[in-house]
Formats: structure tokens, C-alpha cells, sequence
């Protein structure tokens, strides 16, 4: 069984998250040839905002409240990216705006009928297939809390 | 000043539908159908509709006590400006439609002139088509596209577009166009302002096409050069540049690409307040006062360093058109917004919250305002006159201190800062 690893970021994949699945360097390293103008801010400090927000035209900051997606590991308070641009897919964890209100759901295709499937058996699935008003508002991409400090008792 | 090389093949402009509405709506999902109203900061006057607002008889520029029984009747909701949200939006819409196109020239808050050049006007319709549904899908807001052979067709256009479907197309010399211009009134071309409109009808001069139609001397006689640029742009032939385009009543843009790629922060700040003299020069000019600044940076989106975009509104102490307040104004929102290490492609500054300079409503503080406003006019007077006769920039500001701190606008029923401040982000 292997364990939980951290390892240091580096190099250019450290602007780009999709780097390590082969999509393209945002940065190319310059090997020859003339500088790239870009060369010289590749010292720049790393910044968290570059890394969360791909479309910055189309994501938005917003918290979430309550415990009904605890399954997919989004908390009470957690600070959730939300990307309008990215297409919603069968099993995304979607903002929806169902009856006046914005949800974080996890949007589900069966059978023909569009559903809101809460990550939390206490709550109730949601048929929002024949609702005119119902609409996918954005794709959560990222759920963002603060590490709670564990208790460890007698270890 | 007039650019050498040939104008664009044809125009659009996006425009965005009842904004400001728009923008209280997207996290609010709950508004959708409900009529809604935004309120001037200043003087509680109504800035903004919903099209549920619109149908219940309520007019633009009316005071909100005129109106309180009928909004209270009809459940609207009403809102004080929220100009953090409404400038944050913006500023997506703007980086959505750059994202299909080259160029897009901001021309208020919620439109932008796009360019077509005769590779892009070939396919016109669809990148229009294409603009809208990308607008709407990743900013949450609906835009009207108009398209038209110069920038005057184009916005007569995005009017009948709002109408319609969304999309309208004015090619010079179509039947449609001919047909639309019989009937559109002169006072609604744009840049015809009402007095225009009454000179011309004295004149018999009552639709766009009898302006379009009319004798040169005629028309310039009538309205100087002005209204002959417009009447050869309804002709279909390129004559107003952004420069010199007529003001939207809302705000006041000021932007431009640099030359050359900006890394200081003294660059930057040079770019903008000469941006904050041009926009002061027209505030003055259309006799209006500012009491909001927005400052905005970017870096180039094709080019290849890492992207940074990023705005700042200042809200200014009292509604002013000096200079002075408003270049200030600029450095305190580049000091917000500024990192280093970025390699700037953009600066820009929008005026908003505008207001007549006279006869509007004074505010309290003005009574008790520094010494030095009191000769603001006569200064500002001296400066534009110097500056028409030798030359903008004849005349300009030295560097100046930091602000004290802002003003704060009455905004007792604004709606929450949703997408620029942490503790007002929405919560689901």
C-alpha cells in the first residue's frame, strides 16, 4: 500500500497543473534561440490564483454552506472555484439554481431524467428535469478548507 | 487622429441587456422574473431596469420617492449601485468576447465595438452568433449584437437587436437597412442628441435616412461635423473614430493597448493619468461629474508570459470633473492593483456615477469642502482652453500625493460585493 507522498513543485509544471496529464506548458523551457519576453518572470512567486483559475473570465468564488456534499469532501465553509465555462458532464459537482436559490449538487443523467444527487443520505435526491427554472449555474472545480488539526488520543 | 490604413470591413457592437439588473440577478436566481430597479448612489434617481421594470411604466432618471408606492405595489427589487459587482462583470464580459476576437475597443461598461477585418466580417453572423452564446454561458449575461458596415449602423443594430432575437445585421445599402432607416426617428441615430433632433426637424429632417440623404453643406450647416460624420457613416463610409465617438451618458472609458510592453509601475502610472486627463477633459466637456474611478491592468491574453488582469473602483470623495482628484484617483487604484513582474499590455481608466454638473442635486459635504474646489471650474476652464489651443497635454499634472481616505457613497441597499470581497461571496 502506498502512502500519501508531497513532493516539492518545480520547474515549469509548477504553472500548470495540467502539465502532468501531457496538455501543453503554459511556459516552455527556452533551450536555444531567441529569449522569450517570459524568461524573465519565471522567478516570479508562485501564485494560487494562476494555479485555481483557468478561465478567469468565467470563474467565481463562492462558499459553501452546510453539510449535504460532505461525501465528495466539501465542508461547511469550504471555499469553492467555480468554472461557467467548463461543460457539466454526468457526475460533476455543478452550482445549480433550483427554486430561487443556488446548490452545489452532483449533477446525475439516469434514465432520461436530470437529477441533483446530494453527497449525504439525509438529504433527497432532486428531479429537476420537467423544472423550466432549474439551470446548471457552473462547474466546482476546486473545494478549498483549511486542514483541521486531528485528534490523535493515545498514539 | 485619423489612422491611415484602411477601416474595418464592418462592426459590432455588443451591448450588454439591461445591465446593471442583470449583474443583481446572477447570484440571485430568485430575482429572475421580478421586477427590478437600481438606484444612483447620489440622488437616489432610478439608473437601471429590469424589462419587468420597464413594462410597469417606470422611467429612467426618475427620482425613487416619485415611485416608492408603485414599487412597493409591485414587489420590485430595488438596489442601490453595486459598482464593484457591475465593474467586475464588465470586465468578464470584456475578456469573453476578446477571447473570439482580436480586437475589442470597450466603449462603456456594458458595450464594446468590435472590428472586422474582411477575413472576420466573412463570417460575421456566426461569430456574432458564437459572442452571445459564450457571453451568456460563462458571465451569466445576455447581450444584443449588432453588426453593421461602420460603428453608427452597427449601434442601430444592437437596438433593434435588443428588440429582436439578439443579432441584427445593417450592411449599407441592404434593403433592410434602407428599410430601417425610413423608420427609425433621427433623434435615436446615435450621437443625435435631442437638441440635434429638434435643429433637424425645423430643418425637415426627421428620419435617419433623410439625415443619411441629406446635402453635405446642409448637414454640417445644421449640426457642424459631427453630424456630417454621421450622416456619411449611415452612408456606410468609416468617419468616427473612438476618439471623437459621442459619450454614453453612464460612463466615461479611457484605455489602450500599449506600444510597447509595460513592466514598471512609473509606466503604468504615466499611461493612466493621462488617460484620467482625457476622460476628465470629456467629462468637462459634456458638463458631468464622476463619482467613481475604475482603474484597470492587464497583461497581454496572447501573449506568452504568465495572464494578470486585475481593477480597482476608487470612489471619490464628491462628484468631480477636476482633474487633479481624478489623476489622484488613478494612482490610488494602481496601487492596489499593481504586481510586479508582470509584463503589461493594457491600462485603462472608466468614469461612472455621472452626474450634470449643474443643476443637480448638491451634497452637503460640498459646503464644506476644501478652499481649493471652489476654484476648481475657473482652473479646469484655464486648463482645457490652453490645452485646445496648443495641444493636448500643453498643460498637465505633476505627480501628486496619496488621497486621504475615500469618501463613502450612501449605498444603504446595495447588494452584497459578490465577486470582490471575500466575506460577501455567495454561499450555497
Amino acid at each position: 500500500m502506498s502512502g500519501t507522498k508531497a513532493y516539492p513543485v518545480s520547474g515549469a509544471e509548477r504553472l500548470d497543473p495540467d502539465a502532468a496529464r501531457g496538455e501543453p506548458l503554459y511556459l516552455s523551457p527556452v533551450t536555444a534561440g531567441f529569449p522569450s519576453p517570459a524568461e524573465d518572470y519565471v522567478d516570479r512567486r508562485l501564485d494560487l490564483h494562476e494555479y485555481l483559475v483557468k478561465n478567469p473570465a468565467a470563474t467565481f468564488f463562492l462558499w459553501a454552506s452546510g453539510d449535504s456534499m460532505i461525501g465528495a469532501d466539501i465542508r461547511d465553509g469550504d471555499l469553492l472555484v467555480v468554472d461557467r465555462s467548463v461543460e457539466p458532464a454526468h457526475g460533476s459537482v455543478v452550482i445549480a439554481a433550483v427554486e430561487g436559490e443556488l446548490t452545489v449538487k452532483y449533477l446525475a443523467r439516469k434514465d432520461g431524467r436530470i437529477l441533483l444527487v446530494p453527497a449525504n443520505e439525509e438529504y433527497p435526491e432532486l428531479d429537476i428535469t420537467e423544472q423550466e427554472d432549474a439551470v446548471v449555474w457552473g462547474v466546482v472545480l476546486y473545494a478549498i478548507h483549511k486542514v483541521t488539526p486531528g485528534a490523535l488520543g493515545a498514539r | 487622429m485619423r489612422s491611415t490604413k484602411s477601416p474595418p470591413a464592418l462592426w459590432a457592437l455588443v451591448d450588454c441587456n439591461n445591465f446593471y439588473a442583470s449583474c443583481e440577478r446572477l447570484f440571485r436566481p430568485d430575482l429572475i422574473g421580478r421586477p427590478v430597479v437600481v438606484l444612483s448612489n447620489n440622488d437616489g434617481c432610478i439608473v437601471a431596469r429590469s424589462n419587468e421594470a420597464k413594462a410597469l411604466g417606470i422611467n429612467m432618471g426618475e427620482p425613487e420617492f416619485k415611485v416608492r408606492d408603485l414599487l412597493k405595489q409591485h414587489n420590485v427589487a430595488v438596489f442601490s449601485s453595486n459598482y464593484a459587482l457591475y465593474g467586475d462583470i464588465s470586465n468578464r464580459v470584456m475578456l469573453t468576447v476578446e477571447s473570439l476576437v482580436p480586437v475589442v475597443e470597450q466603449y462603456s461598461i456594458d458595450e464594446a465595438f468590435v472590428p472586422l477585418d474582411a477575413a472576420l466580417a466573412a463570417n460575421a453572423d456566426e461569430i456574432a452568433r458564437a459572442t452571445r452564446e459564450r457571453v451568456r454561458r460563462w458571465t451569466g449575461i445576455v447581450v444584443s449584437i449588432g453588426v453593421g458596415t461602420t460603428r453608427t449602423l452597427a449601434k442601430l443594430a444592437s437596438e433593434i437587436a435588443k428588440k429582436g432575437d439578439g443579432l441584427c445585421r445593417l450592411d449599407a445599402g441592404s434593403p433592410e437597412t434602407e428599410d430601417v432607416l425610413a423608420r427609425t426617428p433621427a433623434g435615436d441615430i446615435w450621437g443625435i442628441g435631442r437638441k440635434s433632433a429638434l435643429k433637424l426637424r425645423m430643418a425637415g429632417i426627421y428620419t435617419a435616412r433623410d439625415v443619411r440623404d441629406c446635402d453635405n453643406l446642409k448637414i454640417r450647416a445644421l449640426l457642424n461635423v459631427n453630424g456630417l460624420n454621421t450622416a456619411f457613416e449611415l452612408r456606410g463610409v468609416h468617419s468616427i473614430e473612438m476618439a471623437d465617438a459621442p459619450i454614453s451618458r453612464r460612463t466615461i472609458i479611457s484605455s489602450r493597448s500599449f506600444g510597447a510592453r509595460a513592466t514598471e509601475k512609473e509606466a503604468l502610472e504615466e499611461a493612466l493619468a493621462m488617460h484620467a486627463t482625457l476622460a476628465g477633459e470629456r467629462l468637462r466637456r459634456e458638463k458631468l461629474r464622476a463619482s467613481g474611478l475604475a482603474v484597470h491592468i492587464r497583461t497581454s491574453r496572447h501573449g506568452n508570459g504568465p495572464f494578470y488582469e486585475q481593477r480597482a473602483n476608487v470612489s471619490l470623495r464628491l462628484p468631480t470633473a477636476d482633474t487633479r482628484e481624478l489623476v489622484r484617483a488613478a494612482r490610488q487604484g494602481l496601487e492596489a492593483v499593481f504586481q510586479r513582474g508582470y509584463s503589461y499590455a493594457k491600462a485603462g481608466i472608466m468614469l461612472y456615477d455621472l452626474a450634470p454638473a449643474e443643476g443637480g442635486q448638491t451634497n452637503l459635504l460640498e459646503l464644506i469642502a476644501p478652499p481649493a474646489r471652489l476654484h476648481e471650474k475657473e482652473l479646469m476652464a484655464a486648463l482645457d482652453a490652453v490645452n485646445r489651443r496648443f495641444g493636448r497635454g500643453t498643460l498637465r499634472f505633476a505627480a501628486e500625493g496619496k488621497a486621504d481616505a475615500a469618501w463613502r457613497m450612501q449605498h444603504s441597499r446595495r447588494s452584497p460585493r459578490w465577486t470582490t470581497v471575500w466575506d460577501e461571496l455567495p454561499k450555497v
